[in-house]
């Protein structure tokens, strides 16, 4: 009696995952960074075509690029776009499009201290562990009139291998000589000084919990957090706060080129954020099923527009319209 | 199908429960020896290149550098070590304290069996909530300890360089208050099982002698007890060391060494943790090769755990 139960109850699961299967899935992953904005876009886009489900799994850009290539996924999503090498080895081929992009922020804990500036200078010389007090001349140069604290600085960051170690030491290293040769720019580097955080909230942890600690956290998750994020100076000489304006100035300013893949690494308009990165969604050239390709087309399509909408509550940059313009060509040439 | 077919009868000689069954266990053995050998081979294969690129030197050099592709994991092997080592420290006599406390009978049975339930339910806590009650319990506690040992220990010998400042909250110390936690149950409830295995006559040989309680338990019982305790402290070591996620989230994850116990460090199981994700290239063959270092090593820690309680269970098995 019992097995008959079970049959009955692995039979009726069986059917149900049968009739699902002929909805259409679309399966993705990569980069955690844009996962929230992804899955935000798999929900609502489900509400305006009931048929097509998107799964976007957050497994990190590197696995995404393993899995795309190893053609897994339906889709990928990377922060570091894919190398030419890379590319090279889907036979497929592969298109890039811009998606949304994000801003990296010193977050920051010093009591009796808010809207601090922090210099080309200092934003270097704390990683490289030459900026060790919080009232160094090098930071009390750019704050006058602020009282800061004779506390040394302790510094956090990622321990994990991330898109946002990469674009952060990427800025890092295009501004200063020394860090470019000390320490340079990957997804995970070691820094001559501080203790490192599993993830945004393992940063985020150690910020919150000891005064004169500094971090680099993404936007969406500082603000989320209500964490103090520091004015950072940009080429041009002027301190910029973070937000969602002066995000969009920098990505206003860029140019993209044919396969749409590059990064500000050093904006200069006056107004612009100076740490900005866009994040890519991966799809390949061609696909072989016609209804899993438009349902895929329709689904960027989706994102590329509406989509946008969702991003500034969910602290991403929405993408400025040129940019847009490129992307929806893009994905035009995908067959 | 006449009856004297010597197939049929074959067949029908077969017994279809208990020989299938035998089928299935020896599959499923083999199934367990298979995996292992399989990830081994697995690892090795991975972590060629990088073994052939660093050589022994990967084990010595103390400089991780991925994007300069200089791998050496040196930081990290003493990490694992000290970590796990203080870990026992802490751990050892809470446990053994523990597990005398409930063999003997200082209180009724079902009270008891409470606390070795309670006890051995710290072993189902998931890691990662050991990893997250140590951010925000511990972590604060030793902020304050932190702080209070460096102004105390200032001109000490020895322990001011163990106690160093600046104190960190993510730190070697706080990583191993935790895991000795962690691995408290382990501790514990192998030590009790060799305690009471311990021959009700040799107790009663004690008592009868005049031996007090106290001197029956440091006298007769814990030294006949002891190999199982020594047993119960490897594997306790084994299991400290390939802890991860705990671990990686308090630990501080930095390479540099440093003597005090207030600095962050680093552990092999960590390194892997954060890293392997989002890894390319030569940076996943020296992953590979530090995942090989560190199931070496536990596979020895185990292997010697179970050596001496095999040994144990022969040597005591003459007064039983």
């Amino acid at each position: 009696m019992k097995f008959s139960k079970l049959f009955l109850v692995v039979g009726s699961a069986v059917v149900g995952l049968a009739s699902q299967s002929s909805a259409q899935q679309l399966s993705g992953a990569g980069a955690s960074f844009p996962a929230p904005l992804y899955q935000r876009w798999g929900v609502e886009f489900n509400k305006l075509q009931p048929a097509v489900q998107v799964n976007y799994q957050s497994v990190g850009s590197g696995a995404g690029v393993k899995n795309f290539t190893a053609g897994v996924v339906d889709f990928g999503a990377s922060d570091a776009a894919m190398s030419d090498a890379e590319i090279a080895k889907v036979p497929k081929g592969v298109v890039m499009i811009p998606a949304t992009a994000g801003e990296i922020v010193y977050t920051y804990n010093l009591p009796g201290v808010t809207g601090l500036n922090l210099s080309r200078e200092a934003m270097a010389g704390i990683y490289l562990g030459t900026v060790t007090k919080w009232n160094d001349p090098v930071i009390a140069k750019a704050n006058p009139g602020a009282k800061l604290p004779d506390l040394p600085i302790q510094v956090a960051y990622r321990s994990d291998g991330s898109g946002t170690t990469y674009v952060f030491t990427q800025h890092l290293s295009a501004i200063s000589k020394d860090f470019n040769d000390k320490i340079g720019t990957d997804k995970s580097v070691t820094f001559p000084v501080g203790v490192g955080g599993k993830g945004n909230e393992g940063v985020t942890a150690l910020v919150k919990q000891s005064p004169g600690t500094v971090g680099y956290v993404e936007y969406g998750y500082a603000k989320g957090n209500g964490l103090a994020m520091a004015n950072l100076e940009n080429k041009s000489g002027k301190f910029v706060t973070p937000g969602v304006e002066n995000g969009a100035a920098t990505l206003a300013n860029v140019k993209l080129p044919e396969n749409l893949r590059i990064w500000p690494v050093d904006p200069e308009g006056a107004s612009d954020y100076p740490i900005v990165s866009f994040t890519w969604l991966l799809l390949y050239k061609k696909y072989d099923d016609a209804a899993k390709l438009k349902a895929l087309k329709d689904f960027v399509a989706y994102g590329l527009t509406t989509g946008q909408g969702f991003s500034e509550e969910l602290g991403y940059i929405p993408l400025p319209a040129p940019v847009v313009e490129k992307a929806q060509a893009a994905l035009a040439t995908v067959q | 199908m006449s009856e004297q077919d010597p197939k049929s009868r074959a067949i029908a000689e077969i017994r279809l429960g208990p020989d299938l069954f035998h089928l299935l266990c020896w599959v499923a053995s083999a199934a367990a020896v298979a995996t292992l050998g399989l990830i081994i081979y697995e690892i090795v294969s991975g972590a060629w290149p990088a073994m052939q690129k660093f050589g022994l030197g990967f084990l010595t050099s103390s400089s991780w550098v991925p994007n300069r592709e200089n791998f050496g994991i040196f930081p990290f092997i003493i990490g694992t070590a000290a970590s796990s080592f203080i870990a026992i420290l802490f751990a050892l006599p809470l446990g053994l304290a523990i597990a005398i406390f409930l063999s003997e009978n200082f209180l009724p049975l079902p009270v008891r069996q409470v606390v070795r339930f309670v006890v051995e339910m710290l072993a189902a806590i998931p890691s990662v909530v050991y990893g997250l009650w140590g951010i925000f319990v511990v972590i604060p506690l030793m902020k304050i300890f932190g702080a209070w040992a460096v102004s105390t220990f200032h001109g000490v010998p020895v322990l001011e360089t163990l106690f160093a400042p600046p104190a960190y909250g993510n730190s070697m110390l706080t990583a191993s208050i935790v895991l000795a936690l962690m691995i408290l149950p382990t501790l514990t409830a192998i030590s009790r099982n060799s305690l009471t295995a311990v021959p009700g006559t040799l107790r009663e040989g004690a008592y009868a002698l005049g031996a007090t309680r106290w001197e029956a338990i440091l006298g007769v019982i814990l030294p006949t007890a002891a190999p199982g305790v020594v047993a119960a402290t490897i594997l306790a070591l084994g299991r400290a060391m390939g802890e991860t996620m705990a671990v990686a989230m308090l630990i501080g994850n930095s390479s540099r060494l440093s003597w005090s116990l207030l600095s962050p460090g680093g552990t092999l199981a960590g390194l892997l943790a954060n890293q392997f994700g989002e890894a390319e290239g030569m940076q996943v063959n020296s992953l590979m090769f530090a995942a090989l270092i560190l199931v070496v090593i536990t596979l020895f820690v185990n292997l010697l755990g179970e050596a001496v309680l095999r040994y144990t269970q022969n040597q005591t098995a003459g007064i039983r």
